[in-house]
């Protein structure tokens, strides 16, 4: 028999931590269950990048709050979470791409994000190690990074310190119905169950749209100086937005430790961990077009992860379609660092019957499918 | 930019110690064309390891004699860090990087030092027992130098033999094996007169260097290096002042490119049949790899290999027995050199325990595996990729390593970028 | 005798035998090859290119493993921080 719980939190990644942190802050007994450690699964393969993005209106709201957010909370933050807001530049590298720039910049100052178009030449003094030629970018400052395994950890230990229980090294077989069946042939029982699984929360709760979106990564050994802000090109809205195929765009992060690390790629339908050397290559020849410099670096490791991606781009968050005491925080494909703050928050206060800050609506699982998009 | 570069051929060696020369050459006495990689500047891994004093060691002077001519190419300075597609491995130099295509492949990678951690290990001049052999043959100055010679094996005895030849001052060696062990030991030698040959060598070069079983280091002592090491001999803490210390306990095989291949790991070895052929179609495996054997089991294993590679499975046949005897050798040293259980109270709190990141004992402790304290504390995340702290934390933990990926070395962004996947081709349709 | 070849090692002339690793030269030196993460001074450990704690700069390049690098006339060769 399971002692009293008022919620149980499945996954215990950056989102799932999140959701207990802000249950256990809300007076809730909370258990958080996952079947390997704290922040194993896409939280420890991703860039821990805290970015706004503007793919959508409701993409744009949610990550600019949870940002804020992640700003609130940086005082608390531990020292091994390194926290960097090194800022955001959206590199252009010709007209088109500075039409984008410039067009960005009016979107996001007219909703109070500070982002600044700096030229070629500002361009080329922030980051000397970008080939010549490019045209200018976009600078966003309040952007930054952070190690996401002890982002997680600091989170659930947050909880745990309100009384929250954490087990680990068991998966859960079912949920639904108030009830967590465990592997161990244990059950939790409680009257809120979160599915907050990622990439394998379509395996707990049928029907979900969550698919696998593989991503491959490298990390340099350290070159402190070498790189200043996270950079991304702007085609890079162009492959997340891809919705079948392999696609590969330049996202280069500067880590506290001075190492580099190099994405991005994306895949549909591959679902096996090991490093595949044709999408790998890709990468990293996109990343030397923009930064020819990266070439010579030393190579520490390579890994990849799966993002958990729905067909529309918006990740899950409110109250499972079939059964009462489910709720979903899942589906934010790249953007699971950033927008789990603002996850949790928005996803009590629906638990708790209260509004919240930003509209909930466009992230509703009961929200109107569009066209189904996925392969 | 790097240099793209296609090399082929027949039997494809990766390491240049005794098991892949003697696998190179017998394999190109066969008329095959063959190829040895190796990362040094010049070949003999670590037991053959030349020295600027005096050129090649004279065990492997023959072997090398031959390779040359029999015109197997030599390909020094160079990692093999990649397996892109069967047939095809990826190594890189100092300049660019290359692709090397084979029908067979030798894997004889050997084996490295296991350091444990106690304080103050991380010091400059404390160094593996091998390692700091390595230094005296490529240049460094040793006459008239303390040097403490610790841990476990019988490298530690080599090692010692050779600093004192050179002129080294030896105060002690400490090897933690009891005396009982090494009775044992030596009684169970009788089964192979040749070694009992050289062990006598071995202590005659000794001359009155004490040699002291039943003791370990416990701390080095030292402000910018090492000064003085604290050794613990039957219950009793000694200090020793000395300009070096050489500490290894015994040796790891070096699996992790075979485990790349897919190759079956049993115990921490591949597992090879009777012809050291893997559980991978086509890969070889011979050396210390198989097992830590020593020099003469790598020499018949890799002539086992090479021979078969290259279809003389007769003649591979004839040196069954031979290595039967030496594998008998190979495992009295493991059970002699069994590393006691005090060892994993020598780091303190602060002791640091993986060196590339820093993190210290009392960090990993409490972690449930080696992955969960790679993801929380970077332990094993540095260049080294955990080949100095994952046999440590094995012992002081027991946690099993992680799965290997590319590259199973440290290698310039630009030679990643160069991989391609080739569908379907081998080097059997070129 | 064997030549002697002529490099520097953060700044200090050391003169090692042809064919002598950058490794001994820096010992010769008595110098520390790095600094490790927290600052601590270290110097080679394996001898054979595995524990990259040798590692230095040399002619700017950065990361360079020592103890497998042989010395050429005029390296320049500096601490690894």
């Amino acid at each position: 028999m399971s002692p009293g719980f008022d919620a149980v939190v499945v996954g215990a990644g950056i989102v799932g931590a999140a959701c207990a942190d802000e249950l256990a802050h809300r007076g809730m007994r909370v258990a958080i269950v996952d079947r390997d450690v704290v922040g194993s699964g896409a939280t420890a393969a991703g860039m821990g990048h805290i970015v706004v993005m503007d793919d959508s209106e409701a993409q744009f709201v949610l990550t600019r709050y949870s940002q804020q957010l992640w700003q609130a909370l940086r005082p608390s933050l531990p020292r091994d979470v390194e926290y960097e807001q090194c800022g955001t530049i959206w590199v252009g590298a010709d007209e088109e791409e500075m039409a984008e720039v410039r067009r960005k910049q009016k979107y996001y100052v007219a909703r109070g994000l500070p982002a600044e178009v700096i030229d070629a030449k500002a361009l080329k003094q922030l980051e000397p190690n970008l080939r010549d030629g490019m045209t200018g970018g976009l600078l966003i400052p309040e952007d930054g990074v952070l190690y996401p395994p002890c982002a997680a950890r600091f989170l659930v230990e947050r909880a745990q310190q309100r009384g929250a229980k954490l087990i680990l090294g068991t998966s859960a077989t079912q949920i639904g119905e108030g009830r967590v069946a465990l592997s161990d042939g244990t059950e939790l029982r409680a009257e809120v169950l979160v599915n907050a699984a990622g990439s394998w929360s379509g395996e707990l709760t049928p029907g979900i749209e969550v698919k696998k979106r593989k991503g491959h990564l490298l990390i340099t050994d350290r070159y402190p100086g070498f790189l200043r802000h996270q950079l991304v090109e702007l085609g890079y809205l162009k492959s997340a937005h891809l919705v079948s195929g392999d696609s590969v765009a330049f996202n280069v992060q500067p880590r506290q430790t001075g190492q580099v690390l190099i994405g991005s790629s994306r895949q549909y339908g591959a679902e096996q961990k090991n490093v595949e050397h044709n999408i790998l290559a890709r990468m990293l020849q996109r990343a030397q077009e923009y930064m020819p410099g990266l070439g010579a670096l030393s190579t520490v490791r390579t890994w990849t992860g799966f993002r958990a991606a729905t067909p529309d781009k918006l990740p899950l968050i409110g109250p499972a379609c079939h059964d009462k005491s489910v709720f979903l925080a899942t589906g934010h494909e790249g953007l699971g660092i950033t927008t789990s703050l603002a996850t949790a928050k928005i996803l009590v206060n629906q638990i708790m019957g209260v509004p919240s800050e930003i509209s909930i609506a466009p992230y509703l699982p009961s929200r109107a499918p569009k066209e189904k998009v996925h392969a | 930019m790097s240099r793209e570069e296609e090399r082929h051929f027949d039997v494809l060696v990766i390491g240049g110690g005794p098991a892949g020369i003697a696998a190179a050459v017998r394999a190109a006495e066969c008329g095959v064309q063959v190829g040895i990689v190796d990362d040094n500047a010049t070949l003999g891994g670590q037991i053959w390891r030349g020295s600027l004093e005096n050129g090649p060691a004279p065990d492997a002077l023959h072997w090398l004699r031959s390779l040359q001519k029999l015109g197997v190419t030599e390909l020094s300075g160079m990692r093999i860090f990649d397996q892109p597609d069967t047939g095809i491995v990826r190594a890189e130099g100092f300049e660019g990087s290359c692709e090397l295509r084979y029908r067979y492949l030798m894997v004889a990678t050997g084996a490295r030092e296991r350091f444990l951690p106690f304080p103050g290990w991380t010091l400059p001049n404390v160094m593996g027992a091998g390692g700091l052999q390595a230094m005296v043959k490529a240049g460094l100055p040793i006459r008239g130098r303390r040097v403490v010679v610790a841990g476990t094996g019988p490298l530690l005895l080599a090692v010692a033999a050779y600093l004192h030849e050179h002129g080294a001052e030896i105060p002690i060696v400490c090897e933690q094996a009891s005396w009982g062990s090494l009775a044992r030991f030596s009684a169970a030698l009788l089964a192979h007169p040749g070694k009992i040959g050289q062990g006598i060598k071995l202590k005659r070069q000794l001359g009155r260097v004490p040699f002291v079983p039943g003791s370990w280091p416990v701390a080095a002592h030292g402000r910018e290096r090492l000064e003085s090491v604290e050794i613990l001999r039957h219950g009793r803490r000694e200090m020793i002042p000395c300009d070096y210390l050489a500490c290894g306990f015994h040796l790891v095989p070096n699996i992790e490119f075979p485990s790349l291949l897919g190759c079956k790991i049993q115990g921490g070895y591949v597992q090879v049949d009777e012809f050291q052929r893997t559980t991978v179609d086509g890969v070889f495996c011979a050396g210390e790899p198989t097992g830590i054997g020593g020099l003469e089991l790598s020499l018949i294993e890799g002539q086992i290999a090479g021979l078969t590679a290259a279809g003389a499975v007769a003649s591979a046949r004839k040196l069954f027995g031979s290595r039967n005897k030496a594998v008998s050798f190979s495992r009295m040293m493991d059970r002699t050199f069994q590393l006691r259980t005090e060892l994993r109270t020598l780091p303190s709190a602060e002791t640091i325990v993986c060196r590339c990141e820093d993190v210290a004992y009392s960090r990993l402790q409490g972690h449930t595996s080696w992955r969960a304290a790679k993801l929380h504390t970077r332990c094993g995340m540095g260049p080294c990729q955990g080949r100095i702290c994952g046999p440590a934390t094995q012992f002081l933990f027991q946690w099993q390593p992680d799965s290997v990926r590319p590259p199973t070395f440290p290698v310039r962004v630009e030679s990643l970028a160069s991989v391609t996947e080739h569908r379907g081709a081998s080097a059997l349709q070129q | 005798m064997p030549d002697q070849v002529t490099l520097t090692v953060n700044g200090t002339s050391v003169s090692v035998p042809a064919g002598a690793t950058v490794a001994v030269a820096v010992a010769i030196a008595r110098q520390a090859c790095r600094k490790s993460v927290t600052g601590e001074p270290r110097g080679p450990l394996c001898g054979m290119g595995i524990c990259f704690e040798c590692r230095v700069a040399i002619n700017g390049r950065a990361h360079s493993r020592s103890c497998q690098i042989l010395c050429e006339p005029g390296m320049e060769v500096s601490i690894d921080e």
